[in-house]
């Protein structure tokens, strides 16, 4: 039998981490209580269930914490596995496909991850800020590779479904709307990425991204300064 | 032959001395899977290595019948998947919360030493001064979270019939650098994280460990020759 337990997510609405989660659990159809965490003053439910590093997403199932999205989306997968009535898979079933599916979500964490914290949070300067962008373009066009060799012609990294690949980037595309319009030019660019550009397109058109994967680049510019001032009166 | 090798069913691009790729070895080791290990030059890599790898171009990669695997965790979730009858690291997933949870704890705790431990004992032999002395508090911190995480267990848990599981297979190659961690960074892994020392001599003992992880000199000697290359004192 699934997970029997209440869901709770502890969240923050504009986190590529916490918005991969929420995509899952609304791909699985899992009605679960948000909870949006102030990251300046963070819960005591936060800091007693991710003790190491803190942060959100923390994922609740009856009231046991799983933290870090990677493994609260696979956990979530393995609890809830495809199937049952329709429900779509996140994982790929076969060993070596499940492989490769890890190792690109590896690569997006591990790369673009950097590149974004360094354009939003990390830059001082315009020319720091370059370098972050060339970054994260590289990477980006990296995956446009990435996304022929896992889709196989098929809409998503996934196939025919969303996938882990696809949650895993996908959870970025909000801030990303936001670095085009401070950066003035697409970082997922129709000219250098086409692929990406339409992948970008059709998952934030699904059903699981509504509502979760931000739009609104004027709001989350905004909410920037707030997290800004929350690391510099955390740096004193 | 190049050729003959890739059709071999295991093959393993490795570098000695390297946790990553050790993990590997004692997974398979500890699965009974027979495996041909190939050590590679990383001042000139094989085309094998650049062809199998594009992206990282690093070690370990794993070939299963010419296909790559890269990414040491990666790889030994792929050996638990791909050879479901040999024994498991991970508890195998059967759609119950309390093995998906102790499936998330192993990634969770397997990810953390990932993050942590490899970067900051290169700091703590590449750095002196007070960045060094940071990254001593630092890793002294680290060995007490993993301690308090193994916790009074004989192992870190998951793996079969009481085995190693995931979390040891991916920390215990870590445990031939402790002596390094300690000369570079005058601490004791005993004082400070007497049940994780405790843990590694109990790793020690163990055949596919014991056979597939260097000498606590040896790494001591490799990081002296990295020193010395990188013009540290």
């Amino acid at each position: 039998m699934a997970g029997s337990g209440e869901l709770k997510l502890l969240g923050v609405w504009s986190s590529p981490y916490a918005i991969r989660v929420r995509v899952v659990l609304n791909l699985k159809s899992l009605p679960y209580e948000y909870v949006e965490e102030n990251l300046g003053d963070k819960s005591d439910l936060l800091l007693a269930s991710n003790p190491v590093y803190k942060s959100v997403p923390v994922l609740l199932h009856g009231g046991r914490p799983v933290n870090e999205s990677q493994v609260i989306v696979q956990y979530i997968d393995e609890v809830w596995p495809g199937g049952a009535g329709g429900r779509p898979s996140v994982m790929p079933s076969d060993p070596y496909e499940r492989a490769v599916a890890r190792f690109w979500a590896a690569y997006v964490d591990d790369k673009v991850r950097p590149a974004w914290l360094a354009i939003l949070f990390g830059s001082k300067t315009e020319e720091e800020r370059a370098v972050a962008v060339a970054q994260a373009v590289a990477a980006l066009e990296t995956l446009e590779g990435a996304f022929g060799e896992c889709s196989k012609g098929k809409p998503f990294f996934g196939g025919d479904g969303v996938g882990f690949v696809d949650v895993v980037l996908g959870g970025y595309l909000g801030w990303f709307t936001a670095i085009d319009k401070l950066i003035g030019r697409r970082l997922i660019d129709p000219a250098r990425t086409p692929a990406l550009a339409a992948w970008e397109e059709r998952f934030r058109a699904t059903d699981a991204a509504k509502g979760v994967v931000p739009d609104d680049a004027d709001k989350l510019l905004e909410f920037r300064q707030t997290l800004l001032g929350w690391s510099a009166s955390k740096a004193k | 032959m190049a050729a003959a090798a890739e059709e071999k069913e295991l093959v393993l691009l490795d570098f000695w001395v390297s946790p990553f790729g050790q993990r590997c070895r004692i997974a398979m080791a500890e699965k009974g899977l027979e495996f041909e290990y190939r050590e590679e030059d990383l001042g000139n890599k094989s085309d094998l290595l650049l062809r199998s790898n594009p992206v990282h171009k690093k070690i370990p990669v794993l070939l299963h019948a010419g296909r790559p695997v890269c990414e040491s965790l990666i790889i030994l979730q792929y050996l638990d998947d791909a050879f479901p009858d040999t024994p498991h690291l991970l508890p195998p997933a059967n759609s119950s919360s309390d093995a998906a949870y102790a499936r998330a704890r192993a990634r969770f705790w397997a990810d953390y030493v990932d993050k942590k431990l490899y970067d900051c004992g290169s700091r703590l032999w590449r750095l002196k001064g007070e960045p060094q002395a940071a990254a001593r508090r630092e890793m002294v911190e680290i060995l007490r979270t993993l301690e308090a995480e193994l916790g009074d267990g004989e192992f870190f848990g998951g793996g079969e019939g009481g085995r190693l599981g995931f979390v040891d297979v991916a920390l215990v190659p870590f445990t031939a650098w402790f002596y390094s961690y300690e000369r570079c960074g005058g601490f004791s892994v005993e004082e400070v994280a007497p049940k994780l020392a405790a843990w590694a001599r109990r790793c020690g003992q163990i055949d596919s460990v014991a056979k597939h992880l260097p000498s606590p000199e040896k790494v001591y000697d490799f990081i002296a020759v990295l020193k010395k290359k990188y013009g540290v004192e």
